[in-house]
């Protein structure tokens, strides 16, 4: 049995798609620790960058359910599969462009939605599930890790505070490199678990591969690749917001965010709740940012991302619907929506070199329009 | 639509405690070899209660062990 074009092409949109997850994510877990000085930029990506590697083989967990129940996957067909992933990878780029942290999980949710609501009709989405897995999730998990920050960071500065200044940073800064780290491998677990899924899927309905299999050995290669080398990149505009313009974020604040979202995730994992790493790691930081001082905290960047999130989901479900409608009619179609989605890309990365973020002035809030007119909040 | 109450109330506990647990004891464990040093921020008559070196060595070993233990745990729970 070769592989037929579309197979080829879903799995090259797939580890696309991997791809941006990595940097659209890298700021979950080294936001904070690039933000307080933790880890040089340059050394935290490439920490979380191999962490992410390490962590998409240390899962023994097989072939997960591309869609969590939310679409009838034995209705859905490759090009269903390709459509959704164009409107996950746009709206990812999009959002970083933005410098928003929405979630890459929501994005796949929504385009493979989108997709197969215009492929085979409402009947083959199951909108409970939506609710119950996607939007209920959503609303608990930031709010549940930013309290347990907010806790955590207020008994840190409390019991530290009589403790020697110099231990007490020098230790938390350590902490932080630990705890990063452990946000790092549990984000390569579950998000390149999430494109071997895919591809993994894919190869089934063509008859590559026999029903129920597992990943073979180069699907979980080329996916934990593909996200340690997008995280190893840097998504340095979304590391800026979480890092720096959430709240002025301390070694002991940076590390109490990490641990609640370790804690938040690999509960949640083990029970069978799949969480945007995003949302959790951005209401860690927010908890963390008002258990020094609650006016330290820029709520109206709250509020944007707010925003951001309630749109991500119905953003990818209409460019995956408009994928899935041209890509259906037939090869020409499918081509065409390739050809589509790679020049907005490209105009996207073009747009970014306008006022390009990098690992060198990442800290730099000063030069960044956003905030001109906000001032920052006296520390 | 069935929500898990039960098992979204036991992942709410259990990440409340772990999070929290965590930084109280790695907090504990920098008060420990904060003792170490000889020179206190508030001086010897800050009020706060003096932890001798040693003993301040012993509260940091237990507590820091504490932590890496769940850490360890964490790691087995991602793996397997």
């Amino acid at each position: 049995m070769d592989l037929s074009l579309i197979v080829i092409v879903v799995i090259v949109t797939a580890l696309a798609f991997d791809f941006t997850n990595g940097f659209h994510d890298t700021a979950n877990a080294m936001a904070t620790s690039i933000a307080t000085g933790a880890l040089k930029p340059k050394v935290a990506v490439l920490i979380a960058g191999v962490l992410n590697v390490v962590g998409a083989f240390l899962s023994v967990e097989v072939a997960k359910t591309i869609s969590s129940g939310l679409v009838d996957e034995a209705r859905i067909s490759p090009v269903v599969i390709f459509a959704g992933l164009v409107g996950a990878i746009l709206w990812n780029l999009l959002t970083w462009l933005l410098g928003m942290p929405s979630s890459s999980s929501h994005a796949l949710f929504g385009g493979l939605i989108g997709a197969t609501l215009v492929a085979a009709g409402a009947g083959a989405v199951n909108f409970g599930a939506v609710l119950s897995k996607v939007v209920l999730p959503a609303v608990i998990s930031p709010v549940l890790a930013g309290v347990i920050a907010l806790v955590a960071t207020y008994l840190a500065y409390r019991t530290t505070s009589r403790a020697d200044d110099g231990t007490v940073k020098r230790g938390f800064k350590i902490g932080q490199i630990g705890s990063a780290s452990m946000v790092a491998l549990a984000h390569g677990t579950s998000d390149a678990q999430k494109t071997m899924g895919v591809i993994t899927l894919t190869l089934i309905t063509a008859g590559v591969l026999a029903p129920n299999s597992g990943p073979p050995f180069w699907v979980i290669l080329g996916s934990g690749l593909a996200i340690g080398l997008g995280t190893y990149l840097g998504g340095w505009r979304i590391i800026r917001t979480l890092g720096k313009r959430v709240s002025e974020i301390e070694t002991p604040q940076g590390f109490a965010a990490e641990a609640s979202t370790t804690a938040v995730i690999l509960t949640s994992s083990h029970l069978g709740f799949a969480l945007s790493t995003t949302q959790v790691a951005t209401g860690s930081i927010f908890g963390a940012g008002a258990g020094r001082r609650l006016a330290a905290v820029r709520w109206s960047v709250a509020g944007q991302m707010a925003i951001a999130w309630i749109l991500t989901l119905p953003s990818a479900a209409i460019v995956g619907a408009v994928a899935a409608w041209a890509a259906s009619t037939g090869v020409v179609g499918t081509v065409i929506v390739a050809l589509v989605a790679i020049a907005v890309a490209a105009g996207i990365y073009a747009a970014s070199r306008r006022r390009p973020v990098t690992a060198d002035n990442v800290n730099d809030v000063d030069d960044d329009a956003a905030i001109r007119h906000e001032p920052a909040v006296p520390a | 639509m069935k929500i898990d109450w039960a098992s979204l109330g036991l992942v709410s506990v259990v990440s409340i405690a772990a999070g929290v647990v965590v930084v109280a004891l790695f907090s504990l464990g920098l008060i420990g070899l904060s003792a170490r040093v000889p020179e206190r921020v508030g001086g010897p008559d800050d009020g706060a209660p003096t932890l001798s070196p040693a003993a301040g060595t012993a509260v940091a070993v237990v507590c820091f062990a504490a932590v890496v233990a769940i850490v360890l745990y964490g790691l087995y729970i991602i793996a397997f």
